[in-house]
Order: structure tokens, then sequence, then C-alpha cells
């Protein structure tokens, strides 16, 4: 058989996971200076799924391609996708603007055609903005099928379909569909890799392809949503220790949780 | 837009009279509902119900699937409300398992009508994996996982894991929403005089998505996302013996789900689906028991609107009780039997 799987892997460059994020003074959003970025963990997977499907279907991955659509810096998260194991990449330098999902779905599906893709694995969701959109409105605007929320996925070369075990809400179901496809990745997927040295030595040769938004200037990248402001949560009033079971139970009593 | 409802004038002219019409017309919710196989409303949806009323205009519910006629009848006799005009039933097998390469096919046509200002959804699965495929063929962009209406375009949504709270106004014709359930009360039961009609037929998607088989976790425990009382338990309890000697008992004397944090799921103490937190479930009960739990972000997302906290763990400089409005620090293997104990005694 050819080479016949293209896959294309979306990234974003978000605030690493274990930093507790700070409302800027304006209330606006979200401080942005000084604080560590990296890549969206469940991006992570999805480029670590991308390389286990070439890994065990050589002949059948003809190139894995990672896509980034964000500030001049996303290309630091796209050049750890190289040494990942992606193949090569497109950074779409859109400076400071932050797109909201359709923007950048629509952004995407003309990257699908360029790339000639048919198997697109994003995240599920970014966790910044947390939306969980982007690739449902991938696969709506190319009428692909979706398989969202990943844990387990399966190619069958002989059928070119593919077998996706998904996370719902009281378990998993499991769909297959014929290629091409647009996946989402839980975090029960894998375990991604880390990128070593020698690796992200190499992934300074691969080819990176840069764009800019005016590239793609039929997509309006004007937000749809108007953020009026961002504020803290509520905090929550400080709690007391309790020395003893006892205790614990007629707190509870009085508090009426029991 | 409201103002104009309030016209109070039987004089008024007669243009003005039509545009009010018009804007009565215009303003319409229409809510998406799961049910499971028998036909039972799902509570996540009874929310997303709830949620459509406050937005304050006619709500028209409608159902997909084999079982949608049995539950628009379970809806009609108990989740009513003067606001429940309309019952649309889309009764086929074409919307089993609720596969979004179907349902928006459907749920295009519906709201190709300009009445319909609203669709909600609550943010399930299910409702997660269509809304975003419907805004995009739409072209909208949904405001997913809402936790307030401020009112019928502003909304108010968590991000960053819930560490913010962002108010986003929507000027898009139609606005696409999904509700957080956790943050919504279920519908309350009343008997309602909604008229059922069917779904349009709709041309069946050429996407060949197989649906082969799932895989739900049994159990005769409340429903994690809309239990009164959560039992979690997290990497403290070493293993899954232990997560089934301590967490399961406690759980059962309360007659409360049972939750787990990311690294008790990745470990194999439990089932994925018990995930809570910003990946996982997100739940809101009047107690939540968080044992052996250190409370990273991520599964503070998922559980710090509960009423009230309990952190029991062995290390006292846990950020679990910076949430906790009663911590008790101590050994999991004592503490755990010795609060079963008191609490069935209690009962």
């Amino acid at each position: 058989m050819s080479k016949s799987l293209r896959i294309l892997v979306p990234v974003k460059r978000v605030i690493d996971y274990a930093i507790k994020p700070r409302i800027n003074k304006a209330g606006t959003g979200v401080e942005k200076t000084g604080v560590k970025f990296s890549m969206n963990p469940f991006d992570d997977i999805a480029v670590e799924e991308a390389v286990r499907i070439k890994e065990s279907h050589k002949k059948l991955v003809e190139n894995i391609h990672a896509v980034s659509i964000g500030p001049a810096k996303a290309q630091d998260i796209l050049r750890t996708a190289l040494a990942k194991g992606a193949d090569t990449c497109t950074l779409i330098d859109a400076k400071e603007t932050e797109l909201e999902p359709l923007a950048v779905a629509k952004i995407l599906k003309q990257v699908v055609t360029k790339q000639n893709a048919n198997l697109i694995i994003l995240g599920k969701q970014s966790i910044d903005d947390d939306c969980n959109n982007t690739g449902q409105m991938l696969a709506g605007l190319l009428n692909w099928p979706q398989a969202t929320n990943a844990a387990k996925v399966e190619v069958d070369e002989a059928s070119m379909t593919v077998r996706v075990t998904r996370e719902i809400d009281g378990g998993e179901e499991t769909i297959s569909a014929p290629l091409p496809l647009v996946i989402t990745t839980d975090l029960r997927l894998n375990q991604p890799r880390y990128a070593t040295l020698p690796n992200l030595m190499k992934a300074k040769k691969k080819p990176m392809e840069k764009l800019t938004l005016s590239d793609f200037s039929d997509v309006s990248t004007e937000p749809r949503l108007k953020v009026l402001k961002v504020e803290e949560p509520a905090t929550r009033a400080a709690g007391i220790k309790v020395a003893s079971v006892d205790e614990l139970i007629e707190k509870l009593k009085a508090a009426k949780a029991i | 837009m409201f103002s104009m409802l309030r016209v109070p004038s039987i004089s008024g002219s007669l243009k003005s009279a039509s545009r009010t019409l018009i804007t009565l017309r215009l303003a319409s919710t229409l809510v998406f509902l799961e049910s499971s196989r028998d036909g039972k409303v799902l509570q996540s949806s009874l929310s997303a119900l709830s949620a459509a009323q406050q937005l304050g205009n006619p709500v028209t519910a409608l159902f997909a699937g084999s079982s949608a006629a049995t539950a628009a009848e379970e809806l009609k006799s108990t989740g009513g409300s003067t606001l429940l005009k309309k019952i649309i039933v889309a009764d086929s097998k074409t919307y089993d398992n609720y596969l979004p390469e179907a349902l928006t096919p459907l749920a295009l046509e519906i709201l190709k009508d300009p009445e319909f200002s609203h669709f909600v959804v609550a943010s399930s699965a299910v409702g997660k994996n269509l809304l975003p495929r419907v805004g995009a063929l739409l072209d909208y962009q949904p405001i997913c996982d809402v936790t307030k209406i401020v009112d019928s375009s502003t909304f108010i949504r968590p991000i960053y894991a819930g560490n913010a709270l962002a108010t986003v106004h929507c000027g898009q014709n139609k606005k696409l929403v999904s509700i957080r359930a956790s943050s919504f009360p279920a519908a309350s039961a009343s008997a309602t005089a909604a008229s059922v009609t069917n779904a349009p037929e709709v041309q069946i998607s050429d996407l060949t998505v197989q649906w082969e088989s799932e895989n739900l976790v049994k159990s005769a425990r409340p429903d994690l996302g809309s239990a009164s009382k959560v039992v979690s338990g997290g990497r403290g309890l070493k293993n899954k013996e232990t997560f089934d000697k301590l967490v399961t008992p406690l759980a059962d004397s309360l007659g409360a789900a049972i939750g787990a944090t990311r690294a008790a799921v990745d470990s194999g103490f439990c089932d994925n689906s018990l995930q809570i937190g910003q990946t996982g479930k997100v739940v809101a009960p009047d107690l939540y028991i968080a044992v052996g739990i250190s409370g990273a972000i991520q599964h503070l997302a998922g559980m710090k609107d509960s009423k009230v906290i309990v952190a029991i763990n062995n290390d006292k400089e846990a950020p679990i009780f910076q949430v906790a409005d009663y911590g008790l620090t101590g050994d999991l293997n004592e503490i755990v039997p010795e609060l079963t104990e008191k609490l069935s005694l209690n009962k």
C-alpha cells in the first residue's frame, strides 16, 4: 500500500498548566508577561498519538505536520513537536491577536486543504479558554466525522478506517469511521514522551513554514464574543482544622451537611 | 429589545405594533435534552431546561432518538413550566447514541427558524460534542460551559480551570450556549400543557460513522454530576484495594457518589468516568469529602463550588486545606474507617 495517511496536528501555546494565572490590573484578561508558557497538555498528547501511529504503521504514514496559530514565540512549541517526531510544521504568526475557536477552525480548514491531510488530531480543549470547540468546528466545516475525547485510537490499514474509544459521561463508547477524520484527545490516550536533546537539535533542521494572519485574509479574526471583564472567582472563607473525627461529625451536623 | 416587549398602548401605530410582534416572534429558545435509553430525562438536561427558562423567552424542547417520545411524555408530566411551550420529538433510530454527525443536520434544520434566538444544551459529553459543530455550520461562536446568565446576551463562564471568570457579551443573532449543569438547578417538577410535535424530516448525514459499542460503569449510586454528597479519593489512597476499602464504605454510609482525582484514575484505582476536575466532571454537591487529595489546580476546578468541603489528608501543607471548610490531618487508614463507623451509627 502506498503511503496514504497525512496527519495534521494543531498545537497551541498556553500558560503552563502548573501556573496559577493572575488577572491583569485592568480586569480584561490574564497577566501574560513573565509567565511560563508551554504546549497545551492535550496537544502534547495529540502529537504523541500521531507519532505512535507513524511508528506502528510505518508504511502508511506519509507525513506528520504540526501547525500553530499564535505569537512568534509559538515556534518554540512547534520545535518541541518536531523534536517529538513531527516531520514538518507551519507557524501562523497572529502576533497578540487571540483568536476564537471559530476563526482558528476556519484557518485550520485551509491548512488541511493545503496539506491534503486526511487525519487531524487535536487536543480536546486548551487549558486557557477551556472552550472544547475547535476540533468539532473543524470537522463540521470540513464535513468530516469527528471522534472527540479519544481514549484509544486504532487504525485499520486494510480498510483505512479508524476505531476510536471515546470518554463519555457514564463510561466509554467505541465508534469507527473511514478517513478522513477529526480526532480530539483525552488525557487517558497516552503518555507523551520527552523531547531529548539530540532530537531537539535535529528538530532545528526540520522545515518550518512561516505565515501570518494576512495569508488568511478571507477569514475574519474579529471576535464574535466581547469579553466585558475578567475577574477572580469568589474566594472561599478560610476553613478550620478539626482535631478528631467526633469534632468533624459535630461540625458537619451543625452545618447541616449530614 | 425588552423595552419593546413592554409596549403598553393598543392604540400605537400599526407599524410599531407589527414591530413588536416581530420582536416577540424572534425571541425564543430551543433547548436540546438528552434522555436515557428508557426515556428518562437526564439531570444535566433538566438543568439546561431551567437555564433556558432563565432567558425569559418561550422555550421549545427537542428530544431525539428512539426514547424521544417517552421522554417527551415524562417531561410533560414533570418538567414543565409556563415558559415551556412546545416539545419537538425526533423519534428515529438515526439519533440513538447522539452521534453529532446525525444530530447536526437536525439541529440546523430546526434552528433555521428565525424565531430561535437561543440554542441551549448542557455541557455534557453529548452537548460538548454537538454544539461547536452546529456553531461552525451556522457561523456562530458558541459560549461554552456558562455558569451564570446575566441577561439574554451576556454570560459568565470560567476560564483557566476556573481561576478566572469571564463575562462575555454575544452580539450574534443566535446565541448558542452550553451550560454547566452544576450551576443551574434542575427544572422543577410540574405538569405542562406544552404541545408535542414531530421533528421535520431531515436528510440523513452521508458520513459513515459506525457506533459500535459502549461500556458504561454500572452503579447503584447517585449520579456523580448531580449527587448532593460526593466522597472523592486521590493518590494518597496508594492503591485500588485501599480506595475500595476506605472510600466505598464511607460513600455508602452517606449515600454519596464516588469521585476521584486524575492521579487515582491514572493509577487504576477506579474508572475514568469518575474523574473530577478541569477535564473530568464538574460537581457542586452540598458536601464534598476529599480523601487523600492534595488539591491541584486541575482538581479544584471541578469541585471548589461545593457547599461544604471536608479534607482528610496526612500532609498538613496540602493545598486542599486552603479551600476546605473542615480539615482533618492524620492517617487515612485510621480516620476514614472511624468516620464511616460513626456516620453509620448516626443514621
